[in-house]
């Protein structure tokens, strides 16, 4: 019996290739991190987070959960190469160790065991286990098949697009679907020569010895074997397979509590070389579905910064609704990337790649202007009122009148000390400075409305714009409770402090993404509403919600396709013939009055249309309504 | 019922009215459908004509008078919603069942206003002070420019391109009479209450008409209305109930806050919800502006992509009267022609 042949060397320097340069990228990547993010590390290391990143890894590495859940047929494919090919090559090595001349083997005696143990898995247990190999080969050939099927056909595995590869990744592919298949016909070969092997490749073996020199053909096949292996270890670095082995570190490290920031760092690299490429964001895109535009997505954005490429244009063409966030099976930080490629002005790349792209080194990118002190001639020492409450209705409820009406008008049903900060104009909450990159300008409005805001005295902050909202909330440094008014009206009611007359009308409700993904308030408005419409729910709601299309977030967009989203949206809206579109975001107003047939409403319209001095007509047990209403109700 | 004519004319506005006139003149027996009770069309709720400020009911009784001819039946009430057929027959039908023959066919479905409550920051169905150019026609002819407690302005603004001119809304091209509309409203305001302080705030003056420039000078001159380049970005009400609307002054390069009592909004043109449902019952082709596309912008603006079906009026472009007229009397010539020379090919 042979111990060693000269066929598995490209496997060997493949392996050994990979397994160094792992350890040597996850060494500098650490380096890099800052001092607080290694401590975190490392006391993830000893922590929780080890335990919860094995599990995350096999759930999400191995099996797919997530991806199992939403596409069956994909996740399918998915895990029968990665689980599959996890066990084969598990199994694999217990087999070498237990069956083989001896224990605690080199690798390659576990991946080529066949061929250095051709007649093994004739007798007893032996046959078991070859018959369980067996299977699990086959499980992997099978998600191979579907994997060479959806680059054909999409659909199959229930994606209407896949993405388009780049020459290295197509080399890689090609390796990639070699390896099964050459395992296959190695084995089969060898089987056939020795009249060993269970129903797979003892059968094939049987029935291709029976008119072709098996133990001939074997040998060649056992080199492409090998070689197809090296080949995709030598390349993986280079290909979207990197995801392979950084994912696993990707979810040590997010266990860990590391979060992506808004500088480029070992954590955004280490989240884009996590994305796999698999095409699941470009179907969630209503760019993509709806205008047709497949060039800005997040597996396009990952693979352009990776590969060196100018990325200026993708980083900015997007409307930022966070929808691939929600589908993304790696679950990576899509738009605090793109956001971190959008602060960068100066069209440098922030990070470049050097030897052949196997390493990367981070520019050190400086700021575009240099620091010209205070850029806005803002006024202070305007007038404060003290308040219990103060209202900043934004520039976008300036924009939207109706919306600002209906909440004076609740205001005063509230019977609350209200002061609405921006009657007359005020600065602006910073946002779409801070969605342009201009961090520095924004800090400035930040301060100038911070400073307002604490004068005031308020206990509670209201706004009607969910960006404003988002901002206020993570972006400053209030005392006060930042609320949406959907959370006040809900607080308003909780408290008896407002009652409405159910008007019973059929109504649908938008999410904006702003309120929805990004803030994460479903129940909120969804209660609310209740408890003066007949509310009707569509499939795109909630964390699926729809981007009305007139997201502030892409300058690029030209407005027939923004119009093109929104009509699309209210499209889908209005499937079961609503009264009305209800919303609680004036740019998602706005941007449907343009196109829609049906009336649109914000939730603070609809309400304050319905206030009443007692609640008149109970509205019909809402399948929405939180658990604390009801135990409520019940106790009273 | 069902009836066969020469010639079926849908729409009985101005263009409408003066083709169906001239047709019945020439000796074609014509169905003129128009969808309201009553022919006329927009013409009926404006006061003064621009540039002359003539009564618009004087151009009314012309066009009435047109049409009392015993070659034409005015079919009031009737929805025209598809046209089928090649040349020669059409059958059109209507909302309420009627079936119309004709061997031709003239399009004249006109125009309707921008509703302006889609550009809510002007706050029109918001804030009662806040008008369209139509609803001020309205007052004038009632005699009186009077606010919603009852009390007359002391400031009036006229907001140019509503609905114009708009990306944000989908409308690119320019309506091209509202410039004209609010200079002859601002002098209108000022005859009526004395002492009245007007505002005009545009992007562009397009004077582009006989004595257009001449009355533009009369308003500034004679009248003192400021007209400020800018376009308002909102308008708002302040605590004593007066409306404030914010601009920029793009002449002196700053913004600007003013109080006013009145906010006019100059409404443009858009295609007319009955046209966009006959484009959609029949195969008549639109432009990228929504309204009718001609077969030549040059030499065949009344023609449409259906052979014997033909245009007149605001349902390809926006248009003044006198640009309606013509355009609706170059139909009358096609379709006489087109009809000859079929009589000529069926003898």
């Amino acid at each position: 019996m042979k111990d060693f042949d000269i066929f598995v060397l490209p496997f060997n320097t493949g392996l050994y290739f990979i397994l160094i340069y792992c350890v040597v990228r996850c060494v500098i990547w650490f380096r890099q991190l800052s001092r607080a993010d290694k401590l975190r590390l490392q006391r993830g290391f000893f922590g929780r987070a080890f335990g919860q990143s094995l599990k995350e890894i096999f759930m999400e590495s191995l099996i797919h959960r997530r991806i199992l859940k939403s596409k069956p047929v994909l996740g399918y494919m998915h895990m029968s190469l990665a689980f599959g090919w996890f066990l084969l090559i598990l199994f694999g090595t217990i087999e070498a160790d237990i069956f083989g001349a001896k224990h605690l083997n080199p690798p390659y005696r576990a991946i080529f065991f066949r061929f250095f143990n051709p007649d093994h898995g004739t007798t007893g247990l032996t046959r078991i286990w070859s018959f369980w190999m067996d299977l699990l080969l086959a499980f992997i050939l099978s998600g191979l098949l579907l994997a060479v099927i959806k680059r054909f056909i999409p659909g199959v595995v229930g994606m209407k697009k896949t993405t388009r590869h780049k020459p290295a990744d197509r080399i890689a592919l090609t390796a990639l679907w070699l390896i099964f298949p050459s395992r296959l016909l190695a084995e089969s070969f060898t089987c056939g020569a020795h009249g060993s092997g269970s129903f797979l490749t003892g059968t094939t073996g049987a029935w291709l010895a029976s008119f072709l020199p098996a133990e001939t053909l074997a040998y060649p096949f056992w080199w492409l074997y090998s070689l197809s292996l090296g080949v995709f270890f030598i390349l993986l670095p280079v290909t979207r397979y990197m995801h392979i082995p950084t994912e696993l570190f990707l979810i040590f490290m997010r266990n860990s509590g590391i979060s992506t920031g808004d500088k480029t760092g070992t954590f955004s690299e280490v989240q884009i070389h996590s994305c796999s490429s698999c095409g699941m964001c470009i179907d969630a895109c209503q760019m993509n579905f709806v205008t047709g535009i497949r060039y800005m997505q997040p597996v396009y954005l990952h693979r352009s910064i990776r590969n060196d490429e100018d990325i200026t244009e993708i980083a900015h063409d997007c409307l930022m609704c966070g929808r691939c966030e929600e589908v993304c099976p790696v679950g990576i930080e899509i738009s605090a990337v793109r956001m971190i490629q959008r602060r960068n002005k100066t069209g440098e790349p922030l990070v470049k790649n050097n030897w052949m792209g196997y390493f990367r080194n981070r520019n050190n990118v400086g700021s575009e202007k240099s620091d010209t002190g205070q850029v806005y001639n803002l006024r202070n020492g305007r007038e404060v009122k003290q308040a219990d409450v103060i209202y900043f209705a934004g520039c976008m409820t300036h924009l939207t009148p109706g919306i600002k009406e209906a909440m004076m008008k609740i205001f005063r049903a509230s019977g609350e000390k209200v002061w609405f900060m921006d009657e007359e104009g005020g600065a602006c909450c910073g946002r779409p400075l801070m969605l342009a990159g201009n961090d520095r300008e924004a800090r400035e409005l930040i301060n100038y409305n911070s400073e307002i805001i604490r004068k005031s005295g308020a206990k509670t902050l209201v706004t009607s714009c969910p960006i404003c909202y988002n901002v206020f909330r993570d972006s400053y440094y209030l005392e006060a409770e930042v609320m949406h008014h959907t959370e006040y009206l809900k607080h308003l009611i909780d408290d008896g402090n407002l009652r409405f007359n159910y008007s019973g009308r059929k109504v649908v409700y938008h999410d904006p993404c702003e309120l929805g993904r990004i803030a994460g308030i479903y129940d909120a408005p969804r209660e609310v509403l209740s408890w003066v419409a007949d509310l009707h729910e569509i499939p795109e709601r909630e964390e699926k919600g729809l981007c009305c299309g007139g997201s502030l977030g892409n300058l690029i967009l030209n407005p027939s396709k923004k119009a093109a989203i929104a009509s699309d949206a209210v499209k889908r809206l209005t499937r079961n013939n609503p009264e009305m579109i209800v919303t609680s975001c004036p740019l998602c107003k706005k941007t449907f009055s343009q196109v829609s047939h049906v009336k649109v409403s914000d939730i603070a319209e609809v309400t304050a249309d319905e206030i009443a001095a007692v609640q008149v007509r109970k509205p019909r047990r809402p399948a929405s309504v939180s658990l604390k209403v009801m135990v409520k109700q019940l106790l009273e | 019922m069902n009836s066969m004519v020469d010639v079926l004319v849908i729409g009985g506005g101005v263009a409408g009215m003066e083709a169906a006139g001239q047709l019945a003149r020439s000796g074609y027996s014509v169905i003129l459908a128009e969808k309201e009770p009553l022919t006329g069309g927009h013409l009926k709720n404006w006061y003064h004509l621009f540039p002359d400020r003539r009564d618009g009911n004087e151009v009314g009784e012309y066009l009435d008078n047109l049409v009392k001819n015993k070659n034409i039946e005015i079919r009031n009430n009737t929805c025209i919603t598809g046209i089928t057929g090649r040349k020669g027959k059409f059958t059109a039908t209507a909302s309420d069942g009627q079936v119309v023959e004709a061997e031709a066919v003239i399009v004249a479905t006109g125009f309707d206003l921008f509703d302006s409550r889609r550009k809510e920051e002007y706050g029109y169905g918001i804030y009662p002070n806040v008008i369209t150019s139509a609803d001020l026609e309205k007052m004038f002819r009632n005699g009186s420019v009077k606010l919603a407690d009852g009390g007359v302005p002391a400031r009036i603004g006229f907001i140019h391109c509503v609905g114009s001119r708009d990306e944000k809304v989908g409308n690119l091209y320019c309506s091209k009479l509202c410039c004209i509309t609010a200079v002859k409203q601002a002098m209108e305001v000022h005859e009526k209450i004395s002492g009245v302080k007007t505002f005009c705030f545009y992007m562009d003056m397009r004077m582009g008409g006989a004595y257009y420039e001449e009355i533009y000078r009369e308003a500034q001159e004679k009248y003192g209305v400021s007209f400020i380049r800018g376009k308002v970005s909102e308008v708002s009400q302040g605590y004593n109930g007066r409306l404030v609307i914010k601009a920029e002054d793009t002449l002196a390069g700053r913004p600007l806050r003013m109080e006013l009592d009145m906010v006019v909004l100059m409404a443009g043109m858009e295609m007319s919800d009955a046209g966009e449902i006959l484009a959609g019952k029949s195969s008549l082709r639109r432009g990228e502006n929504r309204f009718f596309s001609t077969a030549d912008n040059h030499t065949a603006s009344n023609r449409s992509n259906m052979k014997g079906v033909f245009y007149a009026g605001t349902c390809t472009a926006p248009m003044n009267i006198t640009e309606s007229i013509s355009h609706a009397r170059a139909a009358v010539t096609e379709v006489v022609s087109y009809l000859r020379e079929k009589k000529q090919r069926d003898e």
